[in-house]
């Protein structure tokens, strides 16, 4: 049983394709392969810009990343004669943030939130904000309209269903009735706001005021009357983006390296946008090691170098009889662990990168995976 | 284990001469995402937990990842034991909850478990752990904090505690939780909490561990980390090296195929000696396609050693495992949790 191949470079040919999500568990190239993409569907003509989360210094030095600003930079080299292009840009997190708050308030208003120290930690170590950030900035991106193909490397979350629900949860978060409540006291106070949210609230108001101290629910307070003029708006925004990735114009992209916890993930990840009707383009499995010599199992090859070993002599024969026992091993392994994931989603499409012996350090090393990508 | 003369090689067999395992009582096992945190981390507490010992290795992030290891059930939010170490020493196993670990907490100081459950029952758990994420590191380290400390009847509970920490991205973030809720709560119970769990974080009761592979990215995200820590007053402790591999190949060899000049017809003369067809599935021969893979072995190994080279400039001691075909089970943890102790961690 094998899984039907999938087609890199139709896939990004295809013009009426405007997004790319890259999304898999931690450590499975993720960054690598949004990087590898983007080049390939520059140099085949098309403008591209490539979002990147958290990207190795020396991938990101590939693709000309010298400066953190938040915007888009070009990257040279790519594109030829095709007339493609390529731009580059890591997510500075705290950035889009704070200029998500300068764009929708007042001078005044927006250094007040700025500097309150609530906000600071919510918009620098909140869980989702990343997420919540990344999905904005995507959403800026599309907007702006300089880029037929935008492609976005997802951040090294938890789980990455993360990528998906961390958005919503936060934007619930910031336009919830909670916080609002929170705030309240400062500007109702006394019975009547008793009244109106029950003693459970009251409860948990002054649990928390225990637990982290006054001055905490002094600057939420503070924080929720600034933002009083975005409300309801975070919510908005989060839909907003999470409804243009339901439209065909997008395609994800499952990345899974092949090892057991990779695998599931991704496994609960193509579910997950199954269910969300979310538009599923294949899975990526990267850093696969073939045998160089399918015919010859890895049993054989073992009892081969035994017996010649014990007739003396032809010890590289030997040593490479071994290293090929080994790889075949590794190969069968690993064939056996995503052959499981096809049994379990036999539809989706696949495409299988081999283990590169070094790492990746410019443009030639990107091309090249994005050759294996795109396949023979 | 054929290892290659002429390189050398800070191993497993050698670290523990040049350096002492710390003798810490809690554990944190870090590493980048994929290099098997989790496995080392449970190779270590069953090799601390050797000789009739006792052990509690516990994970935060909600992956039940030692359940899986194990081949046990999801962890509940309480001790279970999970292995039995080689003379009669235990392994524990805890996954902490941030919730459960939030009523915890309001239980424990303020007799609040009632309550705690009517907020349950409101999300309102959920909002205060969401509303600073800060809280939710120092319930989540306080946690292993108070396991670590423990003592019943004048005795400690625990005589090592490994926590499978959140990967190297994140692990200074996490563990500075000081720092982390200062710009929340500059007063109040939380600080004092934190500033204990800190306390301990910070003495030498603590060694903060980094699991790599010998690949470029994780050696580089492995010094990124260090350098992190170092800054931040965090008691860094070994290096553990998974998934090693040693070189096949004569070491002349070794050199000759980094050099490009490996000769195929060498192997070709072996494969016939031992009556195997020189022909390939695809009618190339299999000499070529045989010394092709050693090539792509030499070069691994050249990677490998280049890391090793770059780790050992740390100054740290190193613990090398070996790669394991896996699935991982317990049997090839025993057998890790082996070569730890004989390479001095105890």
């Amino acid at each position: 049983m094998s899984a039907p191949q999938l087609d890199i470079d139709a896939l990004l040919k295809d013009p009426e394709l405007h997004i790319v999500v890259c999304c898999g568990a931690g450590g499975v190239g993720k960054t690598t392969t949004s990087a590898a993409l983007a080049v390939r569907a520059a140099d085949s003509g098309r403008t591209v810009v490539v979002l990147t989360i958290d990207p190795a210094r020396r991938l990101a030095q590939s693709l000309g990343l010298t400066q953190l600003d938040n915007v888009p930079r070009v990257v040279d080299g790519v594109g030829g004669d095709s007339g493609g292009r390529l731009w580059a840009m890591q997510l500075d997190m705290k950035r889009t943030f704070d200029e998500i708050v300068e764009a929708h308030s007042t001078p005044q208003r927006s250094s007040q939130i700025l500097s309150n120290p609530f906000y600071q930690s919510l918009s620098s170590s909140f869980a989702g904000t990343q997420e919540y950030m990344a999905m904005e900035k995507l959403g800026q991106l599309r907007t702006a309209g300089n880029w037929d193909l935008i492609i976005v490397d997802t951040p090294p979350s938890r789980s990455a269903l993360d990528f998906l629900d961390a958005p919503q949860r936060m934007a619930r978060f910031l336009d919830g009735r909670m916080l609002r409540l929170l705030a309240a006291p400062a500007k109702a106070g006394g019975r009547a706001y008793l009244k109106v949210v029950g003693a459970g609230f009251m409860l948990f108001s002054r649990i928390l005021t225990r637990i982290l101290g006054a001055q905490v629910l002094n600057d939420i307070s503070a924080f929720v009357g600034a933002l009083d003029t975005m409300f309801g708006g975070f919510r908005e925004r989060a839909e907003a983006t999470y409804e243009m990735l339901r439209r065909p114009g997008t395609a994800f992209l499952v990345v899974a390296s092949p090892e057991p916890d990779a695998l599931r993930e991704a496994s609960y990840f193509v579910d997950r946008l199954a269910v969300d009707k979310m538009p599923l383009a294949g899975l990526v499995v990267n850093r696969v090691h073939r045998s160089a010599a399918p015919g010859l199992s890895a049993q054989w090859a073992e009892a081969a170098a035994d017996s010649l070993a014990e007739a003396g002599g032809h010890e590289l024969a030997v040593a490479a009889l071994r290293i090929h026992a080994e790889q075949a091993t590794l190969a069968a392994r690993e064939r056996r662990l995503t052959q499981r994931f096809d049994k379990a989603h036999p539809d989706v499409a696949r495409r299988e990168v081999p283990a590169l012996a070094g790492d990746v350090h410019d443009l030639a090393a990107l091309r090249e995976i994005a050759g294996a990508l795109a396949g023979p | 284990m054929v290892t290659p003369a002429t390189q050398p090689r800070p191993a497993a067999e050698t670290a523990g001469e040049s350096a002492e395992f710390p003798a810490a009582r809690l554990h944190v096992v870090t590493g980048k995402g994929g290099t098997g945190k989790t496995t080392v981390a449970a190779a270590l507490a069953l090799a601390l937990a050797t000789g009739g010992r006792r052990t509690l290795l516990v994970e935060v992030e909600g992956r039940q990842g030692i359940a899986q290891l194990f081949d046990s059930p999801p962890l509940p939010y309480a001790e279970r034991r999970v292995a039995i170490a080689p003379g009669g020493g235990e392994v524990l196993a805890l996954a902490v909850d941030d919730e459960a670990a939030l009523l915890d907490y309001l239980e424990m100081f303020y007799s609040l478990r009632r309550a705690g459950r009517a907020l349950r029952k409101m999300g309102a758990i959920d909002f205060a752990t969401a509303i600073a994420p800060g809280l939710r590191d120092v319930l989540l380290t306080g946690k292993v904090k108070e396991a670590a400390t423990r003592t019943e009847g004048g005795r400690r509970v625990y005589d090592a505690v490994i926590l499978d920490a959140p990967p190297t991205g994140r692990i200074t973030k996490f563990l500075n939780v000081t720092a982390e809720v200062s710009g929340l709560a500059r007063v109040g119970p939380i600080k004092t909490q934190s500033d204990g769990v800190m306390a301990v974080l910070r003495s030498s009761q603590t060694a903060i561990h980094v699991v790599t592979l010998l690949e470029e990215m994780p050696v580089q995200e492995t010094m990124d980390a260090i350098a992190d820590l170092q800054a931040t007053n965090l008691p860094v402790g070994a290096v553990f090296i998974n998934a090693a591999r040693d070189s096949l190949l004569p070491a002349a060899d070794q050199k000759r195929a980094l050099a490009g000049r490996l000769a195929s017809t060498r192997v070709a003369a072996g494969l016939r000696a031992a009556g195997l067809d020189s022909d390939n599935h695809d009618g190339t021969s299999l000499a070529a396609a045989l010394t092709d893979q050693a090539v792509a072995h030499a070069l691994r190994i050249s990677v490998e050693d280049e890391s090793r080279q770059r780790l050992a400039t740390l100054g740290l001691p190193t613990y090398e495992l070996p790669l394991l075909p896996g699935p991982i089970d317990l049997g090839d943890l025993l057998e890790l949790a082996g070569l730890l102790r004989s390479a001095g961690v105890r």
